[in-house]
């Protein structure tokens, strides 16, 4: 009907005319959204800018930190390899305690579990994710560690060591792993499983031959998220693990013996962080520079695993019609 | 991508000659095993945690042997009550602080005074002169600025300086219980051995003594673990929550609502998305350095409440707790931000279509319908997040959490504790009594965290009913 004329408006469009709060409002919104880029900013600028002091001391030379395996402050001596090797092995135990129980038991979770079984577990998975890291730390030292001692004998297992540290940190990535994995299963339509069980397929084989194959993008993802919290524990380690950082020159020292030995202690990243911004720090010092490039490291360390458990998540994706 | 089913298999599930029967047992023994393994592993975590929980409470409660250089009894009697109806805590503040007169000497009194003061209006062991006279001193001690002691900080003092208790030897719950008679017979060798130094046997008594209590949940801290409680940590931890919430929940909501209703999709914001990804699963560690470098560092005078007052802070440096919440806040921030996404897109669209059809603005809508809808889910995520935040100990070190204070946080400017730091400090140190300590303090955080996700699950479960 032609009778715009009679509805008493004028031709503007209602959308462009927003009123003055609406913008500020809006405006605020937006700004809270570019929060985060501001936190992502400062966090490499800061970092960075502490560590470029670091380096530009004239004490360490960005060649020597990435090539030295050696790192004692006080002979001047800044190789990043030592505390690498604290985080790596520290993370592998880890691992090697936490993939095989946490994957397991998200596949008993999703294959296996009725409502029942799955209400009772499921909260048990949830309070182990809320048990804040200090007393997990505790619990490494108070029980992990003189079991180790008592078990393989207190000459063989230091008092601070890598095994109690990692088996702890095991556990508390356990429930990231399952609850991951989980997803990852059951996104896996049941058309798949029922065509396995219409071939005369077990349980078992449905599992492990055709769901968790399906499934294997994300599993590896979620791993691959649980290998960086555990990079960045930072309570239980500082707690169990020790603080000397284990030094050693390839070659001389036995691999085995002393480099990759988890019974020892090893001074992990974020312990040297943390152990020496709890000490006396006064700014502008060599000490207090070094936590901003180890810390700016471990940054893109997490950052690079993050990232790439991501990009597996895009690639790998499995499409189902 | 379809799934085949494995093709050269096929002959192995059905073979033509009698050996079907044997394959058939051995698949399913397989899965059986494979079953009852899955199931092992997920009570592998349960026993975990129950061994955790178990260690705790083992290391809480228990028989301990002490010695008190004056019995609490006797001094209560010294004042003339009787010790049957009277006990040390039943004292008047102005009795407590008597004790601490003649029981001190000048130089240790004046000190504890310039820590913190006994009395708002005179003063006790430092004459008026002098006191003016350090106070205007270039570096004035703490006391200068803080208010008053109160109760639950002199009785503390009391039993510190004058009933003086040392724990010789202590016992965990679960061999308290069963075997008593055996930790008698340990003290008894202890002290025969020579193990206890100069004290006899008859000056040592036995008793329980549960190290998680409401003395414990109320005493400040103290250099004697004897004494020491968590008043001073949960305090601090209270404050830095109030700041974390106040920053994180405004700006964690609005950035939600923006980049759910109003923001058009774009590299932009794009980028904010992922980037709020990769900000959830950056280390903590990592705030802790970020807070240290801008707000203890750079923004000391705005933190330390230097530019707001003409006085002395209370603080004398950035480590406040204000330095400490904005660096949690940021914490929390991309959980905050995932999780009320989270719940403004579970919202029906249709809620947001009948709004603009009725001609309401996007704020409206926003505001009257679709907020109302998402407020559990973004209440619940709070929850979650204040819950994490309350656990974080690494960050608060970096941001420079005080390692000894016995006064309660007076504001966002002070220097401050927290339950965790509380915890790995009394982890670190060897002696036993510590020990029991950091376990009790840990039983406090823990039940802390259980009332918080409670109230988190509760939350959830009556408005999610109320939404059918």
């Amino acid at each position: 009907m032609a009778n715009e004329g009679n509805v008493g408006l004028e031709s503007r469009s209602l959308t462009k005319k927003a009123r003055p709060g609406e913008l500020a409002i809006r405006g605020f919104l937006f700004f809270c959204g570019a929060i985060s880029i501001a936190i992502t900013i400062g966090i490499v600028y800061e970092l960075g800018k502490e560590a470029l002091l670091f380096f530009g001391d004239g004490q360490v030379s960005l060649v020597d930190y990435f090539t030295t395996t050696v790192w004692q402050p006080q002979a001047g001596s800044f190789g990043i390899w030592p505390l690498v090797l604290g985080t790596v092995l520290i993370s592998v135990v880890a691992m090697v305690v936490a993939v095989p129980i946490g994957l397991l038991a998200a596949i008993y979770l999703s294959e296996y579990a009725n409502s029942k079984v799955r209400g009772f577990f499921k909260p048990v998975l949830e309070v182990l994710v809320g048990i804040p890291t200090v007393v997990y730390g505790f619990f490494a030292l108070t029980f992990m560690t003189p079991l180790l001692r008592g078990m393989l004998g207190s000459s063989f297992v230091g008092f601070f060591n890598v095994a109690s540290a990692g088996i702890v940190v095991g556990i508390l990535i356990v429930p990231l792993i399952s609850s991951l994995s989980e997803d990852a299963l059951r996104a896996v339509p049941d058309s798949l499983r029922q065509a396995g069980y219409a071939l005369g397929a077990s349980k078992f084989e449905v599992s492990m031959r055709i769901v968790v194959p399906a499934a294997l993008s994300g599993i590896a993802a979620g791993l691959v998220v649980a290998m960086s919290r555990a990079v960045g524990e930072t309570m239980v380690v500082t707690l169990a693990a020790g603080a000397s950082p284990r030094n050693f020159t390839l070659g001389d020292d036995s691999l085995f013996g002393y480099i990759l030995n988890p019974f020892e202690s090893a001074q992990a990243m974020t312990g040297y962080i943390v152990i020496t911004a709890s000490g006396d720090l006064s700014y502008n010092t060599i000490d207090y520079n070094s936590i901003f490039a180890i810390g700016l490291t471990l940054f893109f360390m997490t950052l690079g695993l993050n990232s790439l458990s991501r990009r597996m998540v895009k690639r790998f994706q499995e499409v189902y019609e | 991508m379809t799934v085949e089913a494995p093709s050269r298999e096929i002959k192995e599930f059905f073979p033509e000659d009698e050996d079907y029967r044997g394959l058939l047992d051995r698949r399913s023994r397989r899965a059986r095993i494979f079953q009852m393994l899955a199931l092992l592993a997920l009570i592998i975590a349960v026993l975990a945690l129950a061994t955790l929980i178990y260690t705790i409470v083992n290391d809480s409660f228990g028989l301990v042997a002490v010695v008190n250089q004056n019995e609490p009894e006797d001094v209560v009697a010294d004042l003339g009550y009787d010790t049957a109806t009277t006990s040390l805590g039943d004292l008047s503040y102005d009795e407590m602080v008597g004790l601490l007169e003649t029981s001190l000497s000048s130089g240790v009194g004046r000190r504890l005074e310039r820590d913190q003061r006994f009395y708002e209006d005179r003063l006790v062991f430092e004459t008026d002169a002098k006191w003016i006279e350090v106070c205007s001193s270039s570096e004035p001690p703490s006391g200068c600025t803080l208010g008053p002691r109160n109760q639950a900080n002199v009785l503390s003092l009391v039993q510190e300086r004058v009933i003086v208790p040392d724990i010789i030897a202590a016992y965990e719950l679960v061999p308290s219980l069963l075997d008593p008679e055996g930790f008698e017979e340990e003290v008894a060798a202890g002290f025969a051995s020579d193990r206890f130094g100069d004290y006899t046997a008859g000056q040592a008594s036995i008793e329980w003594r549960a190290w998680f209590s409401w003395t414990f949940i109320t005493s400040p801290s103290s250099a004697i673990p004897e004494v020491a409680g968590i008043r001073t940590a949960i305090l601090g931890s209270f404050w830095l929550v109030v700041i974390t919430v106040a920053f994180a929940v405004p700006v964690g909501v609005g950035a939600a609502i923006y980049l759910v209703e109003f923001a058009k999709p774009s590299r932009l914001n794009d980028l904010i998305q992922t980037n709020i990804n990769n900000l959830a699963g950056v280390p903590s560690i990592v705030y802790g350095m970020l807070g240290l470098a801008v707000f203890v560092r750079v923004l000391e005078p705005l933190t330390s409440g230097s530019i707001f007052s003409s006085g002395p802070p209370p603080a004398d440096n950035g480590r406040t707790i204000l330095s400490a919440g904005i660096t949690l806040g940021l914490l929390t921030l991309p959980v905050v931000i995932i999780s009320s996404q989270e719940a403004l897109k579970s919202v029906p669209n249709s809620l947001r279509s009948a709004g603009m059809a009725l001609g309401a603005t996007k704020l409206q809508t926003v505001r009257s319908q679709i907020l109302p809808v998402a407020m559990p889910g973004i209440l619940t995520g709070t929850i979650l997040a204040i819950a994490r935040a309350i656990g974080e100990t690494a960050p608060l070190i970096l941001v420079g959490a005080a390692s000894f204070i016995t006064a309660d946080p007076t504001g966002p400017f002070s220097k401050f504790t927290a339950l965790p730091i509380q915890i790995f400090q009394w982890t670190s140190f060897p002696q036993v009594e510590f020990q029991k300590l950091a376990a009790a303090a840990s039983i406090a955080l823990l039940l802390l965290l259980l009332t918080l996700n409670a109230a988190a699950v509760i939350l959830r479960n009556r408005y999610s009913r109320r939404a059918e």
